[in-house]
């Protein structure tokens, strides 16, 4: 049930003299929400890219779906990329295109036998998933505001039905209700889709409503991975400085008021 | 396995029993098969169905909403899935709507020419702000920054000396060059020097100087401004009490006014060197000759009316640089936009110019 999406061991970055992770191991669990933390410069979206192959480790081995990723030729790595989807931290719209037809590009480019009529409607419930009005899908990414342009990038990462999703920094920049709503949508997606999710964020809020475990970078690898509660456990200062600095305890208690809430209810 | 369906008649209704995975790596031809159907069935049987993704759940939901067929033996997950993409169906337009083609084209038309005339109102406009920035420099002039007009200076005039240069060299060769095989014609090589000397110090020194600084600088120009403005450093300098227009503007705009007769002029010397070369090599002509005879013919007027122009175009592009840098708002894509954009208006207007110098240094009697 639980086998590894994602393992990765001893993996190394680099650039030039700065040395970025140094014998990194991570795993990524079947249908979890995986939660990626870290100070800034830490490496989160290195560790991101290294695993979606846009960065060449310096060392070490990166096994998707169980197939060696590191060694993997164009063709493999071709296949393996079509299992996943990525959400980049502004959306990485393509500026020239709608929206809608964002969301037919990885279609067209890997299934060229669907016809539009096909196309245009695979790219309407994807739009509409995703919680957009269906004017946006004839819009192009300048005139959305930020959050529609994260939804929008999101329908573009689902487009091929991925059941592996990267999110760098989702809610990073939204406001809080609208973080709140990408938060409830990346849950309601996973369990309709079955998705294994991968995210990146600072945001505490993210992490106590949606993350099952919670993987701490800091000095180059992974010092943790566990549940909020197994990692407050632990007593490493930075870990205890970010759960329970103030804004950290604030998250919390919001969480814990909201399930007595829920409950009572 | 691949997605597949047999047609069953069972009893009186038609029955469609899918098999495989119904996701679009599989999918194949099964949306067009399921288009082409003869007759609408009545139920859909998934029993024998393995995975179910959004676009295999697609196709089914659109037999439901079509034919009103009944979905039987699908998993939980199945069910729920074509349910989701159920309620995403709605019209969407991929495209925003276009007008008619014909009033299209009309208005375009209209829509550019009213673009041109609000560019050049708000170009005279910008003119405006420098000159009242000058001004208020003149009162108050410790606030001016040598710093970075000199440093505009190295990169508008000291680093194009290469580019400028060689380009003026081979210009010089092509002009005498192709002179020379027409006035051979008529035994006359000798008034190559007249054509070289004359057209070099009125027009092409200048001309070709021109382009060349609009093409290096004035681009440079909106494109730095353009990204700064929208990193709101722009704004920021505003907030802190600086003037863009004291602090980004008249510097450029002095560096290009102030560098562009000294280019020009350089350009000149080199195009008459490189045509010089090329008459001492194919035409024989010694260059003691082609000196003598180029004071000869060239009047000095000549000099004069290149380097009168040279400060003008230099203050046009490095105005229309600035300009359509400010201009810039939005995405990062108006930046290419406005850099294109400064570089074809500043050939524009210097050539346009050029044009009206060219009648007035006539009327004048500077032939």
């Amino acid at each position: 049930m639980h086998d590894p999406v994602i393992t990765v061991r001893g993996l190394r970055n680099a650039f030039g003299e700065h040395v970025v992770h140094e014998d990194l191991d991570l795993e990524l669990r079947q249908g979890e929400i995986l939660g990626v933390v870290g100070g800034s410069g830490t490496g989160k979206s290195v560790l991101m890219r290294s695993i979606i192959g846009l960065q060449e480790p310096a060392a070490g081995e990166i096994t998707i779906f169980g197939k060696d990723f590191t060694d993997a030729d164009e063709e493999e790595g071709l296949k393996l990329r079509r299992r996943w989807g990525v959400l980049f931290q502004n959306g990485a719209l393509f500026s020239t295109l709608t929206v809608g037809e964002n969301v037919q590009v990885p279609l067209r480019e890997f299934y060229k036998h669907i016809d539009r009529k096909l196309l245009n409607e695979i790219a309407g419930f994807k739009v509409a998933m995703t919680g957009l009005a269906s004017e946006a899908a004839s819009k192009y990414p300048s005139e959305l505001s930020g959050g529609m342009r994260k939804r929008a990038g999101l329908a573009r990462a689902l487009a091929l039905d991925p059941t592996l999703l990267f999110l760098d920094e989702p809610t990073a920049g939204l406001d809080p209700i609208g973080a709140a709503a990408f938060d409830e949508l990346i849950v309601e997606l996973k369990q309709t889709l079955g998705l294994t999710v991968f995210l990146i964020t600072h945001d505490l809020d993210t992490l106590y409503t949606i993350c099952d475990r919670v993987a701490v970078l800091a000095d180059g690898k992974v010092i943790a991975t566990g549940t909020i509660p197994e990692l407050l456990a632990l007593d490493h200062p930075w870990i205890q400085e970010y759960f329970n600095g103030p804004r950290g305890r604030a998250a919390s208690t919001a969480i814990e008021r909201e399930r007595a809430m829920g409950a009572g209810a | 396995m691949r997605a597949d369906f047999s047609e069953q008649i069972d009893g009186e209704s038609r029955v469609l029993r899918f098999t495989g995975r119904l996701t679009v790596a599989r999918i194949g031809d099964l949306p067009a098969r399921l288009d082409a159907l003869e007759a609408p069935p009545r139920r859909v049987d998934l029993s024998a169905v393995q995975r179910v993704d959004t676009i295999g759940a697609w196709l089914i939901h659109r037999l439901v909403r079509d034919h009103g067929v009944r979905v039987e033996g699908a998993s939980p997950e199945a069910t729920r899935l074509i349910e989701q993409v159920g309620e995403g169906d709605v019209e969407i337009k991929m495209r925003p709507e276009v007008g008619w083609r014909f009033p299209g084209v009309l208005s375009r038309i209209g829509a550019s020419t009213m673009h041109w005339f609000s560019n050049l109102k708000g170009l005279l406009a910008f003119f405006g702000g420098l000159m009242i920035a000058i001004g208020q420099l003149a009162r108050e002039p410790r606030r001016f920054r040598y710093n970075a007009v000199v440093q505009r200076f190295e990169t508008v005039g000291v680093a194009s000396l290469g580019i400028v240069g060689l380009m003026s060299f081979l210009i010089g060769i092509v002009i005498a060059q192709q002179g020379a095989i027409q006035l051979r014609q008529f035994g006359a090589e000798i008034y190559t020097i007249n054509l070289v000397g004359r057209i070099t110090t009125r027009e092409l020194g200048v001309l070709m100087t021109a382009i060349m600084v609009a093409g290096r600088s004035g681009s440079a120009f909106a494109a730095q401004l353009g990204s700064m403005k929208l990193a709101e450093e722009v704004d920021a300098m505003r907030t802190i009490g600086v003037s863009p227009m004291e602090a980004l503007v008249l510097p450029r705009v002095l560096a290009t006014t102030l560098m562009m007769p000294l280019l020009a002029f350089y350009a000149t010397f080199v195009m008459i060197f490189g045509a010089g070369l090329l008459c001492w090599i194919t035409l024989e002509i010694p260059p003691a000759t082609y000196v003598i005879r180029m004071r000869e013919v060239v009047p000095l007027t000549d000099l004069w009316i290149g380097l009168i122009k040279a400060p003008i175009f230099g203050i046009l592009i490095g105005l229309v640089g600035c300009y359509n840098g400010m201009q810039v708002q939005g995405n990062n894509e108006e930046v290419g936009l406005k850099t294109t954009a400064a570089v074809v208006q500043g050939i524009f207007l210097v050539i346009v110019l050029d044009a009206s110098f060219a009648m007035f240094f006539a009327s004048i009697g500077w032939v």
